[in-house]
């Protein structure tokens, strides 16, 4: 009796089971690697951030697209004066925020104010700092002038740092997170997920998917076992040593894409030896790219001469600048006076090709004399070292923000390299907007940074990303920071 | 010493072996068959053959080469941290032995106390305050000792201080000092010794488990467990990785075992049936 009865309990468990695999094809579960310490994207610079609530809970007036293109968002279209000087956004009608409330122009000046304020802990200030003022015509109209014009003024506007937020719910949103986009906030289970749903009054096309679960699981052997298990349906970003798990397992499919991730020794520019031009080009000749590259990313890293993303066309390959020659490193390092070579520290932070960086280059700058130090930190310590003390000799970095080269024109950023001609090239660069023009200006930046060796320049990271093969729409490449759920969906 | 060993095969197999890595390890220092912090990418994963034995790891290094490097670097941590918790440890035990009263009372709460916290919450401890590394393995497995050796050292003083001729000792004049100096300690030896290969055994353990988590050894240094560390995301590709650490892990900690009860029973047969043994958390 009572056997019989677990039987049929247990049938219907099976039934059920059954039931919500068939009723998964609306629901995905993605794996990711970093938890967010907060989910609102203008209040804080980590990338984990964007991949949960970029384009999916938030909008912004313009949207990146996986090409890295700028598409019109909640600005349905827009107009430009002919100095470049004033913006006229005209917003979509019938957007609502996911509390109910409508969105307006209002929202739109509230939320750069607030960027814009002198109290504002936006981590990306600096880029709209050409906004002088935002001003409502109408509540569908939105007029915003510039000091100087600004060629990446409209990218900029789509970055996860610019999302339109309302006044009623900006303060909350790091913790319930309200904007626009596609999909609504549930819940968040600290140090386990965030739940999101697909927003039924939406204003634009509704996505496939119904429901969306953010994993957050650090350690690649879980992450291993939760992809073979079917807990999780795929992750944007595999550690690459273990993707030949998945690389011929045909219920997987490998997304192997760019990012905009240049990976760089970077060298204190003010700190003696590396001062000397001569002692940094030879650490430039003692680098063997493709072995960095093998080590660390297991081949999926794009070898780079300059602080540029290879895939944009504005890229100059400049890899041959300082080929990879001990003897000539020995040469420069003779020539500079240090003939025995020197001793530095390399600080490491915690990430995987840091650290195997780290101990390849530690193994190719011993051949040429260059005795290297490793010491491993957490963020914490090398954000506060590394990034604000600037107590640092080497150490190795990925800079992920699409088109940041500007950083070489500040003297006060970490690495402190000051050069008055990059800082005028560059000031001439943020008011161009014309596009030959631009790339003629950035490629000289690019070739004098590259001649100077500023910074040991890697590689560009990649993006390999697992998924369920029937799972179709994801972003191959990542030209900006985040998931974007909008076109994924199961195949039939 | 041979007619010690002869009746005692597993001391004999267990302190053979343990010598025989420990001795790999001491070669290490001056000689390895390749650098170990030499990085060939281009010869990474191989399997064991005549130019690697033991194969190579993901940054081409050679494996046979880490594993001595890691080995000793397992007996000095291991050693260093018995040698805190005799050096502090069994004073302690011999004070409580002797003066009995407040002192015992303050040595036998102290241990308990220290007994609480186990070396993992110890090593996270001084990871936060002064940063991982070896030094920290050292001191967190160190501190988790000292009690052990305190109860070994009381509880075999005890044992003695009714004797005669500790009596003797007394009414001739020595002071406590002398007593624990020239009667006490030469005769808890054996004991502290046993102990001794134990605790060297649960060190080797307690480090590997502290690498693996980050918190012991650094890069470019290596140790059997940040071997393990290594390997682990690897495990499904290449299992050899895991498997050889893994097993030398395994060996050295059998073989000490091994050599510890060997000597227990060599060298004090009333011992047999006495627990010794601790469990390092």
């Amino acid at each position: 009796m009572t056997f019989s009865k677990s039987l049929a309990m247990g049938v219907a468990a099976l039934v059920l089971s059954a039931g919500t695999a068939l009723a998964q094809s609306t629901e995905i579960r993605i794996g990711v690697a970093l938890e967010p310490p907060a989910l609102d994207p203008t209040a804080g610079a980590a990338e984990a951030i964007d991949i949960v609530v970029y384009q999916n809970v938030f909008e912004g007036l313009t949207r990146i697209d996986q090409t890295g293109a700028v598409q019109p968002d909640l600005a349905e279209s827009w107009a430009v004066s002919d100095d470049g000087l004033t913006y006229t956004f005209k917003l979509h009608d019938g957007v609502t925020f996911h509390d109910g409330s409508t969105f307006d122009a209002d929202d739109v000046k509230f939320t750069f104010d607030r960027i814009l304020a002198d109290d504002s802990v936006n981590a990306q200030k600096a880029l709209y700092a050409p906004i002088s003022t935002v001003s409502v015509i109408d509540p569908l109209t939105v007029e915003m002038t510039l000091s100087r014009p600004d060629g990446l003024f409209l990218f900029n506007l789509g970055r996860g740092d610019a999302v339109i937020v309302a006044p009623e719910s900006a303060e909350t949103n790091a913790t319930q997170p309200i904007g626009t986009g596609p999909f609504a906030f549930v819940q968040w289970n600290r140090g386990s997920r965030v739940m999101l749903e697909r927003y039924e009054p939406y204003w634009g096309e509704k996505p496939a998917l119904t429901k969306a679960t953010y994993v957050f699981i650090s350690d690649t052997a879980t992450m291993t076992n939760a992809l073979l298990a079917g807990d999780i349906d795929g992750t944007n970003n595999f550690a690459a040593e273990a993707l030949p798990v998945f690389e011929n397992n045909p219920q997987f499919k490998v997304l192997v894409g760019s990012t905009e991730g240049e990976t760089i020794l970077a060298t204190n520019n003010k700190k003696s030896p590396f001062d000397n031009l001569k002692v940094r080009q030879a650490m430039a000749h003692a680098l063997n790219r493709q072995e960095i590259i093998d080590g660390a990313t297991y081949g999926y890293g794009v070898p780079i001469g300059t602080h540029f993303a290879p895939h944009h066309p504005y890229y100059l390959d400049l890899t041959d600048t300082y080929p990879f020659d001990p003897e000539a490193a020995k040469a420069l390092l003779a020539e500079a006076g240090y003939p025995d070579g020197f001793s530095a520290t390399l600080k490491l932070p915690p990430v995987a090709y840091a650290r195997l960086s780290g101990q390849i280059i530690a193994s190719e700058f011993a051949k040429v004399g260059i005795k290297l130090e490793l010491i491993n930190m957490e963020w914490a310590q090398w954000l506060e070292d590394v990034l604000t003390n600037k107590d640092f000799d080497l150490t190795i970095v990925s800079h992920v923000e699409p088109f940041d080269i500007g950083i070489y024109a500040d003297p006060n950023y970490y690495f402190g390299y000051d050069n008055p001609e990059v800082q005028a090239l560059n000031e001439q660069l943020n008011a161009t907007i014309d596009d030959a023009e631009r790339k003629t200006l950035a490629q000289k930046i690019e070739t004098i940074i590259a001649k100077d060796a500023v910074n040991g320049y890697l590689f560009e990271l990649a993006q390999t990303g697992v998924w369920n093969a029937k799972l179709e729409g994801m972003w191959q490449n990542a030209p900006i920071e985040g998931v974007v759920l909008r076109d994924i969906h199961w195949a039939e | 010493m041979i007619p010690l060993l002869r009746g005692h095969p597993r001391l004999l197999v267990g302190a053979g072996i343990s010598l025989l890595l420990a001795l790999a390890g001491l070669v290490s220092l001056v000689w390895t068959p390749y650098p170990i912090e030499q990085v060939v990418v281009a010869e990474r994963f191989l399997g064991s053959g005549p130019q690697h034995w033991l194969g190579t790891d993901h940054l081409g290094r050679d494996m046979l080469s880490l594993i001595m490097s890691g080995t000793l670097t397992s007996f000095l941590v291991a050693g260093l941290a018995a040698g805190i918790g005799i050096g502090i440890g069994v004073p302690m035990g011999l004070a409580a032995a002797l003066w009995g009263g407040w002192v015992e009372w303050l040595v036998l709460r102290v241990s308990d106390l220290t007994f609480a916290f186990p070396a993992v919450i110890v090593a996270i401890l001084i990871a936060t305050l002064v940063g991982p590394g070896e030094s920290n393995a050292i001191f967190a497995i160190g501190i988790f000792n000292i009690p052990v050796f305190a109860r070994v050292a009381r509880g075999g003083a005890l044992t003695l201080v009714g004797q005669d001729y500790v009596a003797a000792a007394r009414l001739a004049g020595r002071n406590r000092i002398a007593i624990a100096w020239l009667h006490l300690l030469p005769n808890i030896g054996s004991l502290i010794i046993v102990q001794g290969t134990i605790q060297l055994s649960l060190g080797i353990l307690a480090e590997a488990g502290l690498s693996y988590i980050g918190l012991g050894t650094q890069p470019p240094a290596t140790s059997l467990g940040l071997m393990l560390r290594d390997a682990q995301s690897l495990f499904l590709i290449h299992p050899w990785l895991s498997i050889v650490p893994g097993l030398a892990i395994v060996v050295i900690v059998i073989a000490l075992n091994m050599a510890g009860d060997g000597l227990r029973d060599a060298l004090d047969p009333r011992l047999r049936r006495q627990e010794l043994g601790h469990v390092a958390g």
